[in-house]
């Protein structure tokens, strides 16, 4: 396994991860080293059901593993109660998720100014949602609902909220598995523009081979076990 | 058919596990308990109705009068082979030592009763054995409660106008006693042949006369129309089939208002019902859109979830049966005081009644969702977005419309009143409805105020307008019915109360005679108390209007036909009485009347009786003639001793009249009291106050029985508000899970939720305790004639208890959605 010079902003060593399913223990994960550099882009790769959502949500502190380490800007997150896991995401990690995840309730503007609000931003919340959201080319949609949007308008709403707050990981689960292919592409642009604009490092699960050969290193996962790609 | 059969059945089991199924079912049980519990329970009354109905008249025939009835009748029916008794009942204090008690005297001879059996004990609560005997001459019989009263046992002797009786029995059961619905004083029975000695009998005495005959039906029907042409026109007929329709009509009204109360909740239930199969329907979606992909035809789907709903109805309502045959019991024992005997068990036919409420409810509140599964296109397969399109908003309404109006049809069973309650429900579901919609509108604003959790709800509650708002009337339309039950009805009978003024009269005094008005002011002034003033009391029958003869049977209208059988007590005063008013006409001038008639103007409304109409009366078998001149008000609840009619002076002051006084007594007054039983013994000394305190009792327990029934509508609420809540639990837990990602703290999130739960019960609090002040006001004004400010503390109950009433519950509800790691609710509703 590589590993870096400058801190390493997610860092898991020796991950394990089982779950109690009805024909028995079931082992999703046998033992997984990763470690991500500021700014860095890292892939990975896998079938379905290989586990890889389940990677990502135990780096972002969804969920603890079974056994091993992860620690995440710096903190041990197996030594984090629920609330201060969320406390330590808030402003810092972003996501982008396959679905979106938008709340339904909530215009576009005030999704992002969620994020913004959560993470205790100083300054005004709505400017700073309307400013990401003009980067991403909503500016004339903001009191939309999702329901009035496209799947790439709300994704694209999703990367407006993941980087509104400027985080230093942003955590993203098949970002363009929902999405055609041209749409995809203009996901994928925007996703990286914004990573270098913000230094942001970027976790990124996919299936698609040129999305991962964007990134700096890739890794896929066969049989619970991280392996280069 | 037989395979869509034979496959719903087996897949209920499995689709139990999802909570709308449950949640169906609970309002089905709720629905089924509320209606069986009060059909069980009415359907025992008529069956202690229907087979008391000859013990109820104590024989299969009965002449009643104020006089007594002439010997002919009883020679010709004993010439005819018949059976014979008879006997005479009116109200008297009786006295011990220094005690006197109100009684309803009876004074049988032997034989009586012709049909039923009496029941007695040796002694106070002592076992329980048949008579066919009557007292015996010098002895008494007498309730329980008299002894009580009294506190006196048998063996006891006690005096009964000018003689002393000795207890011999207490009575237990009196089998042509059931008619007094309102059970007021209690019962002592003497042998006739004592009646005389007692000298409680004097012209113009409040007395009723009641001649029995039995024997076998042909026997009957000749003697009753050889008696009917014999009747004299204040003598009245009755068989075993026109025996107490007031009875019948006060109960069959009392059933209606209780079935009316348990269709609130099958109402609410039915709300429930749509909630839960459009939740369910939704996530079937999948379910249905695989099955057509398998190969299931559309006809096949919708079967398999018509007959699983049917299923479902069915094992409800047979749960709901049992729960409600469990409440019934309950019931009863709450009504037991509204009737003489035991109520026997009742038939089956309930059982069918809640299987049909139950079916129907099914039915008309879920199948408008269900029938949408069968839309779902099956390329839902391939992508997910394709749903069902949701139901028409006129098919919904309609159908439960539709279906609410056959419910009251069936269970009120009378058109007007089934539209009336049907029309009110539309109306104030539509209100609060559209006040909820407004209120939902007017939150859109303070969104961007607030903290996050505080906005986060906000946006929830004026995001999901429609259904916000429809969550909202059902919310409010609970509390309503609580807000009324609960503050409404004590204020108004507080109100009720607060409106007798202080030293209102408490004791009437009757059957005074004219020459015992004089000594008995005296003795009023000797125990120190004020004169009171002697209303001269004359008993006359209406027996003409304009010429035309007034018979019972022209009238529709049960109060009017009541009020034209019995004898109206008139009276004859030159000035107009404190608190009576004229309201049409004239009062005459008490100098130099002419001759007139002033009726109380509801008794005139009920009557069809105009100014100017010329009333004849039968008094003692004489006839009187006059016009009426004028229309009054008269406040009743003064207590003060009020007439339907008066004539002027000149009219009727030669015939036999007693006298009637009303005044206040307190404790310190008994002994005057005694005194003058003592020494008038023919007087009747009514003490309202014990009077006051059983209608309070009777109205006490009857709000009980209705509150109880409402336990039902209650927990019908509770269901929607689950139902709604659970409804939208999918989406809150995909919500909180992303928060939760986005870095929010449960407390954030929990707060968030609760800010919407109470904002929405504040909200629907405000509706209902608008409603229920405006019923309040309505009821006041409309029918009890009181002046009534709304209580602040309805608004305070209403909002504060509505904010931490559905704020808890919803707390409830959704406090799960908390408790798992995100990514496995991500990965589950995803
Ligand atoms: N909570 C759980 N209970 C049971 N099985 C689980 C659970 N979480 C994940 N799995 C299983 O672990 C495997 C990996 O899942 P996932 O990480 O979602 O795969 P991927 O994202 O690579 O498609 C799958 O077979 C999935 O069914
Ligand atoms: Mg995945």
């Amino acid at each position: 396994m590589v590993s870096h010079s400058p801190a390493p902003v997610v860092s898991a060593s020796g991950i394990v991860k089982s779950v109690m399913g009805p024909a028995g223990r079931l082992s999703i994960l046998k033992g997984v080293d990763l470690h991500v550099a500021p700014a860095e882009a890292v892939a990975i790769l896998g079938a379905s059901g290989s586990g890889k959502s389940t990677l990502l949500g135990l780096l972002a502190g969804l969920d603890l593993p079974s056994g091993g380490e992860v620690r995440l800007l710096d903190q041990d997150l197996g030594r984090l109660s629920e609330d201060a896991r969320a406390g330590l995401r808030a402003g810092r990690v972003g996501f982008v998720f396959q679905s979106f995840q938008l709340l339904p309730a909530l215009t576009a503007l005030e999704n992002v100014m969620l994020t913004l609000e959560l993470s205790g931003h100083e300054g005004d919340a709505r400017a700073g949602a309307r400013e990401a959201l003009e980067q991403v080319g909503l500016g004339p949609r903001l009191d939309h609902y999702p329901s009035q949007l496209s799947g790439g308008e709300q994704q694209r709403v999703a990367i407006a909220r993941a980087f509104a707050a400027h985080p230093q990981v942003l955590f993203a689960d098949e970002p363009t598995g929902n999405l055609d292919q041209q749409t995809g592409d203009q996901i994928i642009q925007l996703l990286f523009n914004l990573k270098s604009a913000y230094g942001t490092a970027l976790v990124l699960v996919t299936h698609d081979p040129d999305l991962a050969s964007r990134c700096e290193r890739r890794y896929r996962i066969t049989d619970g076990v991280l392996g280069a790609a | 058919m037989n395979r869509a059969l034979r496959y719903s059945w087996i897949s209920l089991g499995r689709e139990w596990r999802a909570g709308e199924l449950r949640i169906l079912a609970l309002a089905l049980v709720i629905a089924v308990a509320a209606v069986t519990s009060v059909s069980f329970f009415t359907d025992r009354v008529q069956r202690a109705m229907s087979l008391q109905a000859t013990e109820l008249l104590g024989a299969d025939l009965s002449i009643t009068s104020p006089q007594p009835i002439p010997g002919e009748f009883a020679r010709e029916a004993r010439e005819r082979g018949l059976d014979t008794a008879r006997y005479v009942s009116f109200p008297s204090v009786v006295v011990a030592g220094d005690d006197s008690e109100l009684a309803e005297l009876k004074a049988v001879s032997d034989g009586w009763p012709l049909r039923g059996t009496a029941r007695v004990s040796e002694a106070l609560f002592g076992e329980e054995q048949e008579t066919r005997s009557v007292p015996g001459s010098g002895e008494a019989w007498v309730e329980a409660r008299l002894l009580q009263l009294l506190e006196l046992s048998v063996g006891d002797s006690l005096e009964v106008g000018e003689i002393s009786l000795s207890i011999t029995r207490v009575l237990t059961y009196e089998p042509d006693r059931g008619g007094d619905l309102f059970q007021l004083a209690p019962r002592l029975m003497l042998n006739v042949e004592d009646l005389e000695a007692t000298g409680l009998i004097v012209p113009g005495s409040r007395v009723n006369h009641r001649f029995l005959v039995a024997g076998d039906e042909a026997a009957i029907n000749r003697y009753r129309e050889w008696a009917s042409a014999e009747l004299a026109e204040n003598q009245r007929l009755e068989t075993v089939a026109d025996a107490q329709p007031a009875l019948r009509n006060a109960i069959a009204r009392g059933e209606q208002f209780l079935s009316l109360a348990a269709l609130v909740a099958v109402l609410l239930a039915g709300g429930a019902v749509a909630v839960a199969a459009r939740h369910y329907s939704d996530r079937q979606s999948d379910t249905s859109a695989v099955m057509r992909c398998l190969g299931a035809s559309r006809r096949f789907v919708l079967q398999v979830f018509t007959l699983r709903l049917l299923w479902l109805a069915l094992l409800a309502s047979t749960v709901g049966l049992v729960l409600g045959f469990a409440a019934q019991g309950v019931l009863a024992w709450l009504l037991s005081g509204w009737f003489a005997t035991e109520l026997p068990l009742p038939s089956l036919w309930p059982v069918f009644t809640g299987m049909g409420v139950g079916l129907i409810t099914a039915l008309g509140f879920g199948l408008p969702a269900l029938l949408r599964i069968g839309q779902v296109p099956p390329l839902r397969v391939l992508r997910r977005d394709l749903g069902a399109p949701p139901p028409a908003m006129w098919l919904v309404l309609g159908l439960a419309m539709l279906t609410l109006g056959v419910l009251l049809l069936w269970q009120a069973g009378d058109v007007r009143l089934a539209g009336f309650v049907l029309g009110g429900a539309a109306v104030t579901v539509a209100v609060l409805w559209l006040a909820a919609l407004l209120l939902v509108k007017a939150l859109t604003p303070l969104r961007s105020r607030g903290g996050v959790a505080l906005r986060f709800g906000l946006a929830n509650l004026s995001r999901r307008g429609a259904l916000s708002a429809v969550q909202l009337s059902a919310f409010g339309l609970g509390i309503m019915a609580l807000l009324l039950l609960a503050l409404v009805r004590v204020d108004l009978l507080s109100e009720w109360e607060g409106s007798l003024p202080e030293g209102a009269p408490n004791h009437f005094m009757i059957n005074v005679q004219p020459d015992q008005v004089e000594p008995l002011q005296a003795l009023f002034e000797r125990h120190g108390m004020e004169r009171p003033e002697y209303y001269p009391m004359i008993r006359g029958r209406l027996s003409a209007m304009n010429d035309a003869p007034v018979r019972p049977e022209d009238y529709t209208n049960p109060r009017a036909e009541r009020l034209v059988t019995r004898e109206f007590n008139l009276s004859f005063a030159g000035d107009l009485q404190p608190g009576n008013r004229v309201v049409a006409g004239q009062w005459w001038d008490p100098e130099d009347p002419e001759p007139g008639f002033s009726v109380e103007e509801g008794l005139a409304e009920t009557l069809g009786i105009e100014l100017g109409d010329v009333l004849e009366f039968s008094i003692a078998g004489e006839r009187v003639r006059a016009p009426v001149t004028n229309l009054r008000g008269v406040e009743w609840d003064s207590f003060n001793v009020n007439f339907f009619v008066l004539s002027s002076p000149g009219v009727l002051e030669d015939f036999p009249a007693t006298y009637i006084t009303s005044f206040h007594m307190d404790e310190a007054g008994q002994r005057m009291l005694t005194e003058a039983v003592r020494q008038f013994p023919s007087i009747t000394v009514l003490d309202v106050r014990a009077l006051m305190q059983q209608v309070r009792d009777i109205i006490d327990r009857a709000s009980l029985a209705v509150e109880y029934v409402f336990l039902f509508t209650l927990a019908a609420g509770v269901t929607v508000l689950f139902a709604a809540i659970h409804a939208t639990r999918d989406l809150r837990r995909r919500e909180s899970a992303v928060l939760r990602t986005l870095g929010a703290s449960r407390k954030q999130i929990l707060a968030g939720l609760l800010a919407e739960f109470m904002v929405m019960g504040a909200l629907a609090g405000l509706l209902a305790s608008a409603g229920a002040s405006a019923v309040g006001i309505v009821l006041a004004r409309e029918i009890f004639d009181l002046p009534y400010t709304v209580n602040p503390v309805l608004w305070l109950a209403g909002v504060g208890g509505g904010a931490l009433g559905v704020g808890l519950a919803g707390w409830l509800g959704a406090r799960s959605v908390l408790r798992q790691p995100p990514l496995l609710t991500l990965r589950q509703v995803g």
